[in-house]
């Protein structure tokens, strides 16, 4: 039904060799393949930002891409944010401001933050509403995740 | 019954401190553990065929080529499970005159809405499971569809079962004084809206979903479940699936959201069940947000006409209102589909004092996706009706709406008393909640402020609501009617040899923070830190049995069922430390994980104590029996419910140009009784304030006149988004519950059930300058542009 293909990249600081179906998008890849279930599907159409992951440093949706277009490329997941250390402020923020309830949107919703804090983002409220408008969360009202990222850029800037 | 200072004022109490949730660093760190996440050994994939129409009759089903599929295992129509599987209704007896008939996992012979489940397919990946679906052939019929609620009952509409002779499901009539004399008296303002609350869905982000897994050799089946009431899906296998309650475990993980989405029995679900078992190995379900959409209950869907008299003076003499509901093709089993507009019919204008009453509720079947119990069920409902005509009527007599709330709010001392429907209310603050709301809002500046701003043409409003919300149900909710569903919650304490508590409760954790408020129960009650209490939730096999974490009962039931369990410990505890230390049990207490003198002075830290009692027995007389362990069940028995109140206000801005509404800020006002934990509660109310918003402003399923849903993509059925919400700001009001010892009652629905109205009154404060008014939710830009197209 589908082709296959060979793909190598790295995973969290890993290096990764697979040969995945074409059709195989990447944050399936990394569920069912990898077993890294930190990233989570809400949509599969691009939409509410669950499966968002860092690859090559970008911000990107987990099911808009490919597995197969991963190949070369470095990925991060939660998974390996906690184990990098690169959430730690993020996450003591979040628990501080219970910024999270259910946590399904949570891994996507730290993968935004990240890239807000890391491209300079400010402590504007209505900026990071504004950043994390592709992030659905529908449990909180939003108002503790934005306070959690202030937090930890106004920590930062200290 | 309320708590003694004791079990409050402790030096190491944790009810009413903000302390973070401990399990939140599993989900930061992406450790969680949701259905979808489960793998186990010869796990295989369902996916499944079904109906694109809304009403259609099955002239035949031909498989085979999907059976020879690459990676198909199996593939099983509705017939195929029927055999298996038997069928479920949805009515209970406390709601007399409902009607539904069978329903079955897949459809047979007739599919009655848009994404009905016709044939399951299985294979070794969802992939090849969807791609066999592709293979199978159904030849479908198309039947006229009785789709829009308001013409179900025509005597020309297609009648969905046939058998029932009509689309009626249940109707009410309730009635209370003379609502029409009280109308007729003179000098009294009547005014009439009729309202329509759009249809929408809880679209959890984690999407429905199971794991079922049957081992044969012990005819033992154990479901991963993502949802809330994890004993009443345990009876529900055993009854249909003909397996001993005993041999079913029901296990619910992390759930990502549920909002009463997952708290229903889903042909799809059920389907994967069987196929566990008819295969003997575990096989997964995942719905796709489409499936989600179509399939996932829907809610609200009401029309209303509804008149409110009042006098010159302010009072309000009565309401008038018929409420007609379309609940889709079936009621829900097991807990039906009428409890929503019950609540309507019980709920409406129940802050206020009111002589006069009159409501007619129908439920009407109809070829849609199945309505049943979201979020505040009812509650947005009857707080629009009841908070939109008092705002409507302080327009026409010329009064602001906070004063004319408080000429008919019930007073704050009057309690206990009934609502004019017969709801026994007490311990309320509907007064004290809304000075305190007019003050936190400054609502002097904000009301000079929107009139500057008019002279502008800068358009905004202030809205408010008071309300009540049905808490911690007691038996009368769902048992009385023969539903399998517990009103009682039970909770286990036990001492550890390490000197720490593992607890357990029957209640479960769906992010509100269940697990977290347990163990501060627990730990303040008993006496050790909080980081010494390990919980367990959600697993049939190892907690006690109860209800589970719905209709705002979770704190409330099992948290008091959690504060006896700790306290029975306690008291157990102290007998054995009075013995091994020869002293009266009077004297010593528990604090910080040591039993103390009464002064806090460490007697004997509770690991020595517990460690003698397991390994050194010999050292304790034989007369002694040690037990640290202790369970205790509650249930709420002087009231049916216990009802909180609040109130919430709306500050909008409408852009008169384009429709569109901006929520500038709320304010919720919440009387949750005994606040646990302020951090969790305040953030709770939030984001049902957001999911009220979302139901006021933005989200609705959209039906073609043939009844096919036009938006189930996540793209086209809108949720709030951050940056569209306002910043809200939470202030409680602490009236404890009399009938509990923890006095906590719930607040995981108010916003939800109060928001829309808040919000329907803002925007329509907003146009009022206009003339123009709304009486329809989702309040889009589209029908605010009508309402100012049609003003007077
Ligand atoms: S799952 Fe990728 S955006 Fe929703
Ligand atoms: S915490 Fe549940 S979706 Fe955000």
């Amino acid at each position: 039904m589908s082709r296959s293909i060979d793909i190598s990249l790295r995973v969290n600081g890993e290096d990764v060799r697979a040969t995945v179906p074409s059709r195989l998008n990447l944050v399936d890849f990394l569920r069912e393949e990898l077993s890294l279930t930190g990233s989570h599907v809400g949509c599969e159409h691009g939409v509410c930002g669950a499966c968002t992951l860092t690859v090559d440093g970008d911000t990107v949706r987990g099911c808009l891409m490919l597995a197969a277009q991963a190949d070369g490329k470095d990925v991060i997941t939660i998974e390996g944010l906690a184990e990098n250390g690169q959430s730690a402020q993020l996450q003591a923020a979040f628990t501080k401001h219970n910024a999270l309830q259910c946590g399904f949107c949570t891994p996507g919703m730290l993968a935004s933050a990240i890239g807000y804090v890391n491209a300079g983002g400010i402590a504007d409220r209505e900026a990071i509403r504004q950043h994390i408008s592709g992030n659905y969360c529908r449990c909180t009202g939003y108002q503790s995740i934005v306070n959690a990222i202030c937090d930890v850029i106004e920590e930062k800037s200290v | 019954m309320t708590g003694p200072a004791h079990i409050f004022d402790k030096p190491n109490r944790y009810i009413g401190k903000p302390e973070p949730r401990a399990d939140a660093a599993r989900l930061l760190q992406g450790r969680g553990s949701y259905v979808d996440d489960q793998k186990l050994p010869r796990m295989v994939h369902a996916a499944f065929v079904r109906s694109p129409h809304a009403h259609a009759k099955i002239l035949s089903i031909d498989t085979e080529d999907a059976r020879a599929a690459k990676g198909v295992i199996a593939v099983y129509s509705g017939e195929d499970l029927a055999a298996h599987v038997t069928p479920y209704v949805g009515t209970l007896t406390h709601l007399a005159g409902l009607r539904s008939m069978p329903q079955h996992p897949l459809a047979m012979e007739v599919a009655r809405w848009q994404g009905e489940p016709v044939v399951m397919v299985v294979a070794t990946s969802r992939a090849l499971a969807e791609d066999a679906c592709e293979l199978v052939y159904v030849d479908f019929d198309e039947l006229p569809a009785a789709v829009d609620s308001e013409t179900a009952l025509d005597l020309e509409a297609p009648v969905i079962h046939p058998e029932l002779g009509n689309n009626l499901a249940w109707e009410r009539d309730m009635v209370a004084g003379d609502i029409d004399a009280a109308f007729a008296t003179p000098g009294v303002h009547v005014v009439e809206r009729e309202f329509r609350f759009g249809r929408h869905t809880g679209v959890t982000l984690e999407s429905r979903g199971t794991v079922c897994d049957y081992d044969p050799s012990e005819n033992q089946l154990t479901v991963y479940y993502s949802g809330q009431a994890p004993h009443m899906m345990q009876v529900i296998f055993s009854k249909h699936l003909d397996l001993p309650e005993e041999n079913i475990r029901v296990i619910s993980n992390d759930v990502g959201g549920s909002f009463g989405i997952k708290i229903h029995t889903y042909g799809d679900e059920i389907a994967t069940a069987a196929a566990a078992k008819l295969l003997k190995r575990p096989v997964k379900f995942i719905a796709d947000r489409f499936e989600s959409f179509v399939t996932d209950i829907h809610a609200r869907d009401h029309i209303v006409k509804a008149k409110m008299g009042v006098t010159e003076a302010g009072t309000i003499v009565g309401i008038d209102f018929d409420d007609l509901t379309g609940i889709g093709p079936f009621s829900m089993y097991p807990r039906t589909s009428a409890i929503e507009c019950n609540q309507v019919l019980n709920l409406t204008g129940a802050p206020y004092v009111m002589e006069n009453y009159r409501a007619k509720g129908r439920v009407v079947f109809q070829n849609k996706t199945l309505m049943c119990q979201y979020r505040a069920v009812g509650h947005p409902i009857a707080m629009a009706i009841a908070d939109g005509l008092l705002e409507d009527a302080a327009r026409k007599i010329g009064m602001d709406p906070v004063a004319l709330r408080e000429i008919n709010l019930m007073a704050d001392d009057s309690y206990p008393r009934s609502s004019a429907t017969g709801m026994k209310l007490d311990d309320l603050s509907h007064k004290r909640a809304l000075r305190k709301l007019t003050e936190l809002m400054d609502y002097d500046a904000l009301r000079d402020e929107r009139t500057e701003a008019r002279k502008n043409g800068i358009y905004r409003g202030i809205g408010f609501v008071s309300m009540v919300e049905v808490t911690n149900p007691s038996p009368m909710f769902y048992g009385i009617g023969g539903a399998p569903i517990a009103s009682q919650d039970g909770a286990t304490v036990r001492l550890d040899a390490g000197g720490a508590l593992h607890v357990s409760s029957s209640i479960t954790e769906q992010g509100q923070g269940t697990n977290a408020i347990l163990a501060q129960i627990a730990a303040g009650v008993f006496g050790v830190d909080l980081n010494r209490v390990k919980v367990t939730t959600g697993d049939t096999a190892t907690t006690p049995y109860g209800g589970g974490t719905w209709a705002s009962r979770g704190a409330g039931i099992g948290g008091e069922a959690m504060l006896q369990a700790a306290q029975a410990l306690k008291d157990q505890v102290l007998e054995v430390a009075g013995v091994m230390l020869q002293t009266g049990v009077e004297t010593l207490d528990i604090q910080g994980g040591a039993v103390t003198d009464l002064n806090g002075t460490i007697r004997l830290p509770l690991a020595d104590l517990a460690r003698t009692v397991y390994y050194r027995g010999n050292e304790l007389p034989n007369d002694l029996n040690p037990e640290l362990v202790a369970t205790r069940h509650y249930r709420v028995t002087d009231f049916p419910f216990v009802f909180t109140n609040g109130a919430m206000a709306a500050h909008v801005e409408v852009d008169i140009e384009t429709g569109f509404v901006k929520v500038l800020h709320f304010w919720a006002v919440e009387d949750c009784g005994r606040v646990i934990n302020p951090l969790l509660v305040d953030e709770q109310i939030r984001g049902g304030v957001v999911q009220g918003i979302g139901g006021a402003l933005y989200e609705e399923c959209h039906y073609s006149p043939d009844g096919q849903f036009l938006n189930a993509t996540m793209a086209d059925y809108m949720v709030p988004m951050a940056s569209e919400m306002p910043d809200i700001t939470i202030a409680h009001i602490e009236t404890p519950t009399k009938t509990s010892v923890l006095g906590a009652k719930g607040a995981g629905e108010a916003g939800t059930g109060g928001a829309p109205a808040a919000i329907l009154n803002a925007v329509n404060d907003a146009l009022s300058p206009m003339g123009a008014s709304i009486w329809q939710m989702p309040m889009t830009p589209e029908r605010i542009l009508t309402a100012l197209d049609q003003a007077d």
